[in-house]
């Protein structure tokens, strides 16, 4: 668990993170998500120490972290920088050797890691491994800084927009395998974006900073029905609210006994699934299937009601 | 590459077979018995002319780099404009000057020769450094740190790499200096290639002086080629701006 409290940065005399206070939970991916110059990188490196707070500590499983040596500290926290940071006069498997290297991991391990992260990006370790950052293309060169971070296998992995150079298809597959690698192995993820669909998709909580506040830090949910504020209203864009509420509810919430025509959709998708489904077909609704069995259908007048109770 | 080899071999024929060049300095020379220079072996006196140039630029480079190290950590910053101040008054000396007021204290020979290359070999190093090391990319210094690597491992594993290519060119520029200043020694009776050319001018015989000028010119294109080709290597894959096609 990592408690921020009451953290503090003062740059002159503009407050870049004021009075911030947040618990995160370990095992969970927490989005913070505002505006340019909103000091989400600042909270962000206050975790590891990149910047000391002018006040207000951070705790992480209770031990302050003040009262670590700043690099120990950042050997145990992967980092993802904003712009990946990667070290030109080393080739790629050296870059994400790195920490692993000052952790003195025997090489055949190493070695066997670095291959291991490559594939899990979609790069071909043979023909990755021995290129210089030069010679990859930008989004390839944010997967190897992703890759860097979770080398050692952190538990706690802080990022810094690192999807923000990549295409949409790419992104939101890099998405998907962050979640899937965060599931499968437990970490807790602070990541920082100025993408609202990116923190409603990724993150179990999402922080929304403004001005150096943090204006509200609830479930996605809770961001997209109940906004706390006209500015995080604004960042879910109200055009869109209906449709990315309905993308985080579950087809098998609103699931009824029932019979209906057509294609069947899995109990796991998503509501804004169903909607399609049924307005591209011209259904009133869709059966629902688990395990290939058939449990049920929802109706486009359920979501309806569903959408209306915080219209 | 060939034109490489071609003034490789024409240097080693200088200094090896000076007896087989008369043809070419004959026309400069007083008569066909002084055309080469044999008051002493142009073998020994090259190889003490860089043995000269070597010493002062290596200690030039210690001191010059260790100096922009320390002035460019935390603790040092505020040493920035008198190291820059004393470099540069190191070049702004005459060499001559330098000789005439080491001579009184080091004696005649080698060692105010040596004083003399090295404080002008200083400046074009620690200008160098200092440009290198506080120029990196910053988002490179911020993942470094982000990574825990401590100051020492950021120093050795990715500022002075990164800083080696420019720290490099000012190693160049210095030895090449050096190379031409070392010539003068020979007025403070260090023994180098300026000796044929002191004696020349002495004796008004423009052969020596050609032979001395022509070896160090040589030593000196050499020398520069190989620096230049040392530091495009360490570049060439950093550089490289698009993805290479791996078949
Ligand atoms: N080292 C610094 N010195 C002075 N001001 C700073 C410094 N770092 C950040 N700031 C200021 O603090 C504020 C927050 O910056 P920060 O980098 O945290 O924003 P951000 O939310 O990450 O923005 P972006 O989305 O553009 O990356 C900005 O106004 C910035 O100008
Ligand atoms: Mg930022």
């Amino acid at each position: 668990m990592i408690e921020i409290d009451h953290i503090t940065k003062t740059y002159g005399d503009i407050n870049a993170v004021d009075a911030v206070s947040m618990v995160i939970e370990t095992g969970t991916i927490t989005v913070v998500v505002g505006t340019s110059g909103s000091g989400k990188t600042t909270l962000l490196r206050m975790i590891n120490r990149l910047v000391e707070p002018t006040s207000g500590e951070v705790r992480i499983n209770g031990e302050p972290t003040h009262a670590v040596a700043p690099y120990l500290l950042r050997r145990r926290i992967g980092y993802a920088i904003q712009g990946h940071g990667l070290f030109p006069h080393q080739t790629v498997a050296r870059n994400i050797a790195s920490v692993p290297r000052l952790l003195d991991w025997p090489t055949d391990k190493i070695n066997a890691r670095v291959d291991e992260l490559l594939s899990l990006f979609g790069m071909d370790p043979a023909e990755f491994r021995d290129r210089y950052p030069q010679e990859l293309s930008g989004g390839q060169q944010q997967r190897v800084g992703v890759a860097r971070a979770l080398a050692s296998r952190p538990d706690l992995l802080l990022m810094d927009e690192p999807f923000g150079a990549l295409d949409p298809i790419i992104r939101a597959r890099a998405q998907d395998d962050l979640k899937e690698i965060q599931r499968k192995l437990g970490s807790t993820i602070v990541l920082v974006t100025h993408d609202m669909d990116e923190a409603i998709r990724l993150g179990d909580r999402v922080g929304v900073m403004d001005g150096g506040k943090l204006v509200q830090y609830a479930p996605p949910e809770d961001i997209v029905e109940r906004p706390a504020s006209g500015f995080v209203a604004n960042m879910v864009g109200d055009a869109e609210r209906p449709m990315r509420l309905l993308s985080l509810i579950p087809v098998g919430d609103l699931t009824e006994d029932g019979a209906a025509e057509g294609a069947m959709l899995p109990d796991t998708a998503s509501l804004r699934d169903a909607l399609s489904a049924c307005l591209w077909t011209g259904r009133d609704a869709v059966p629902v299937e688990r395990d290939g069995a058939q449990i049920g259908r929802v109706t486009l007048a359920a979501i309806r009601h569903r959408v209306g109770q915080h219209a | 590459m060939i034109l490489r080899l071609a003034l490789l071999g024409l240097l080693l024929g200088l200094v090896l077979r000076p007896h087989a060049f008369v043809w070419m300095f004959e026309p400069f020379a007083p008569d066909r018995s002084t055309a080469i220079y044999d008051r002493a072996s142009l073998l020994s006196l090259s190889l003490n002319h860089l043995a000269l140039v070597a010493a002062a630029s290596l200690a030039a480079t210690i001191v010059a780099v260790a100096l922009a190290i320390f002035v460019t950590r935390p603790a040092g910053a505020p040493f920035r404009p008198l190291s820059r101040t004393i470099t540069n008054i190191g070049q702004s000396f005459p060499p001559v000057a330098v000789l005439a007021l080491a001579v009184p204290a080091l004696g005649f020979g080698a060692r105010p020769t040596l004083v003399a290359l090295f404080l002008y070999g200083l400046l074009p190093i620690f200008e160098n450094a200092l440009t290198a090391l506080s120029t990196l990319p910053p988002r490179t210094m911020e993942a470094a740190r982000g990574m825990g690597l401590n100051r020492w491992q950021r120093l050795a594993q990715v500022e002075l790499p990164l800083a080696a290519p420019v720290i490099l060119a000012g190693i160049r520029v210095s030895v090449m200096i050096a190379l031409g200043t070392a010539t003068i020694g020979s007025t403070v009776a260090a023994r180098t290639l300026g000796e044929p050319i002191i004696a020349g001018l002495l004796t008004n015989n423009t052969a020596f002086v050609l032979q001395g000028g022509l070896i160090v010119g040589l030593f000196a294109v050499l020398i520069y080629d190989a620096f230049v080709q040392i530091e495009n290597r360490l570049l060439d894959r950093r550089r490289k701006p698009v993805a290479r096609k791996v078949a």
